[in-house]
């Protein structure tokens, strides 16, 4: 699954690492994102996923690690990159006291576009994206989906080959979500190439590749379901009468990463080895609570919990 | 550098700016509202002065001297007072800025040439007591007395003989207006785009600092220019102030001090990280250029050391520039040392400000 040839890579870091004064926000990051996909970045605030983006599209300059995007080398070659990515800021970044017209006309200048062919694509770009009887309104004035929309179609104004989205729908509704990823599988299908990072599971579960970051470090990456089936056996539900009872005596047991409550159920993820179950269904007798101990199928909130807190455990324990 | 690209920032600027109703009414509040209230306020010829006189003479001779104090517009008597003692208290209470005493033995030191009058002054405005200065210089002769001596050297002051404040004032103000418009709304105009995030997105658009940083400044060099046209228009029709040089030739002194303030503002905002910060450090020049200037002191009058540091500032050489324009009828080509400086600090500060942009956000 890793051995994709080499020039369908569009971007490659070795040890990317970026330090502010003492702070490490990125450490040695290794990454690789083949083309034509998308290719998430899942992690809490502050794990270096804003730092991360910023580094890959020539913002910022790396402290340590090599960068190649689209066959460039950064950040040398920062500026030849800003022709052929888009980029999506985690803050709604057009401007407020703009229309959405005139918003567009705006990038599209600035992007070079000239001046008939500009016209052309923003009459696409309205229709694609919803805002025909919308040309006029401010920006500013707009409902959160639609701004996050709008700074889309901004973004790929000029038909981009890579498109970055620093968590683009962190201020938006279901629904308003839902549109919004439609949108990116059509720009994939396309052949553009999406780097998105969120921190929100049912989004990191639609990516076809996906990297977790936890304090700069890279716990994970695969596709979704490579990384799912990699902790296979060692999820389990715990079905209690007084579930926090259980779960009190389950978190204090070595071995269990965590007991998660949900209604009168607990997901359980354990360690990497042996036999979990006996070893839970054990603790539980111990403890006196009445349960039923099932295998359950790992899903990616457990792939994520198992890298970020298992390395957490074995820091508290060192 | 791409056309294209220039002219959409520009267009853009100049639209955000349209539907940003306080910066509007700034652009044309600024420069009338200052102009008429400078116009009429600021008078350095004192008149009127509130005075009390203390006349222990009172005599026909002392009578007339007073009479003729009042005549010189100078003083306006208000109160009468019995003893110096009574006007020191009048003075420190500031119910009066002159006094005058007259003491008893008036005819006799005036037969002997002594001092006969006493002016008491408030001095802690000094404009008063330079005013007072001129009291001093009433002749004493309306009894005859004493021949007053004939000055043997004559004064003519040439471009402004009547001495109106509002000729000395109005050019100068075009230079007052322009530093505090032009350096604000610059500086806040790039560090409101950082703010706001807006920067994240630009820098990583193929725009280039110089394209960004010229495409900001040139809407506002417009504006420089029609709130000069505003001053010179109204400063011509309410105080009759002259144009004495050619027009072209203010228009090109007011366009250095308008790229030297552009300029300045650049520089602020690759240095200010709030709009608040840009707004202090804007101060931070303005005040030292409307009181070192010359604009409300006089240059000459100021220590060595202070000329030098006043010389930094652009509005001290756009003041002798335009004074000479307007009012000297000079051309400048024959005040190219401040032309000069101003190409200097445009030079600096542009290229100084260019290089501290980068397109980088660490």
């Amino acid at each position: 699954m890793n051995a994709q040839p080499a020039d369908d890579l569009v971007i490659r870091a070795r040890g990317l690492t970026k330090r502010f004064k003492d702070l490490v926000a990125v450490d040695h990051v290794d990454l690789s994102v083949p083309k034509a996909n998308v290719y998430g970045f899942l992690g809490p605030n502050g794990s270096g996923k804003t730092t991360t983006i910023r580094m890959l599209c020539g913002l910022m300059t790396p402290t340590e690690g090599d960068i190649e995007v689209l066959g460039l080398q950064l950040p040398k070659q920062a500026e030849a990159l800003r022709r052929r990515i888009g980029y999506m800021t985690q803050k709604f970044s057009l401007f407020d006291d703009l229309s959405v017209r005139e918003n567009l006309e705006f990038l599209a200048a600035v992007q070079d576009i000239p001046r008939a062919k500009a016209r052309q694509r923003i009459d696409e770009l309205v229709g694609l994206y919803h805002f025909e009887d919308r040309q006029k309104q401010l920006a500013g004035t707009m409902s959160g989906g639609q701004k996050q929309r709008l700074a889309l179609a901004g973004a790929v104004i000029h038909k981009p080959e890579l498109l970055f989205l620093d968590e683009p729908t962190s201020a938006v509704d279901p629904e308003s979500r839902r549109d919004f990823w439609e949108k990116l599988f059509e720009l994939a299908d396309a052949g553009t190439t999406i780097l998105v990072s969120t921190h929100y599971m049912d989004e990191a579960e639609r990516c076809h590749r996906l990297a977790i970051l936890d304090r700069g470090v890279l716990v994970a990456d695969g596709s979704p379901a490579e990384l799912t089936s990699a902790i296979a056996g060692r999820t389990l539900a715990v079905i209690a009468d007084h579930p926090r009872r259980a779960q009190r005596a389950l978190i204090a047991t070595p071995g269990v990463i965590s007991a998660a409550q949900i209604g009168n159920t607990l997901r359980v993820l354990t360690g990497e080895n042996g036999d979990a179950a006996g070893r839970i269904a054990e603790v539980l007798r111990g403890a006196g609570v009445v349960a039923t101990v099932e295998p359950s199928e790992p899903n990616l909130e457990d792939v994520f919990v198992a890298a970020t807190r298992g390395s957490a455990k074995t820091e508290e324990a060192a | 550098m791409s056309p294209r690209r220039l002219f959409a920032i520009m267009v853009k600027e100049l639209r955000q700016m349209r539907r940003d109703r306080i910066t509007l009414a700034m652009i044309v509040g600024i420069p009338v509202m200052q102009l008429v209230l400078f116009g009429y306020a600021i008078n350095f010829t004192l008149r009127d002065l509130d005075t009390a006189i203390s006349d222990q003479a009172a005599t026909a001779g002392s009578r007339a001297l007073v009479m003729d104090m009042q005549n010189t517009g100078v003083i306006n008597p208000v109160r009468d007072a019995s003893s110096p003692q009574e006007l020191m208290t009048m003075l420190r209470r500031g119910e009066i800025s002159v006094g005058v005493v007259v003491p008893p033995d008036f005819e006799r030191r005036r037969v002997d040439g002594r001092e006969a009058v006493q002016v008491l002054v408030d001095g802690s405005d000094t404009a008063v007591q330079a005013a007072a200065v001129q009291l001093a210089q009433t002749p004493l002769d309306s009894a005859a007395y004493v021949k007053p001596k004939p000055s043997q050297i004559s004064v003519v002051g040439f471009y402004n003989p009547e001495r109106r404040s509002a000729i000395n004032i109005v050019p100068g103000l075009i230079g007052i207006i322009l530093t505090m418009t032009m350096v604000l709304f610059t500086a806040v105009a790039i560090v409101r785009e950082r703010e706001r995030g807006n920067m994240e997105l630009l820098i990583a658009t193929p725009v280039s600092s110089s394209e960004l940083m010229i495409g900001k400044v040139l809407p506002f060099a417009g504006i420089g220019l029609i709130q000069t046209t505003l001053v010179l228009l109204l400063g011509a029709w309410l105080f009759d102030v002259p144009v004495r040089g050619s027009v072209l030739d203010v228009y090109a002194a007011t366009i250095l001090l308008i790229l030297a303030n552009l300029s300045l503002g650049l520089m602020i905002s690759t240095k200010a990280q709030s709009q608040f910060q840009a707004m202090q450090m804007t101060f931070f020049v303005f005040l030292p250029s409307i009181l070192l200037s010359g604009f409300m002191f006089p240059f000459s009058g100021m220590p060595k050391i202070i000329q030098y540091l006043a010389e930094v500032l652009p509005l001290t050489h756009f003041l002798r520039l335009i004074r000479g324009v307007m009012l000297r009828g000079a051309s400048i080509f024959e005040l190219w040392p401040e032309v000069l400086a101003l190409v200097a600090f445009i030079t600096l500060m542009m290229t100084t400000a260019i290089l501290r942009f980068t397109k980088r956000l660490d």
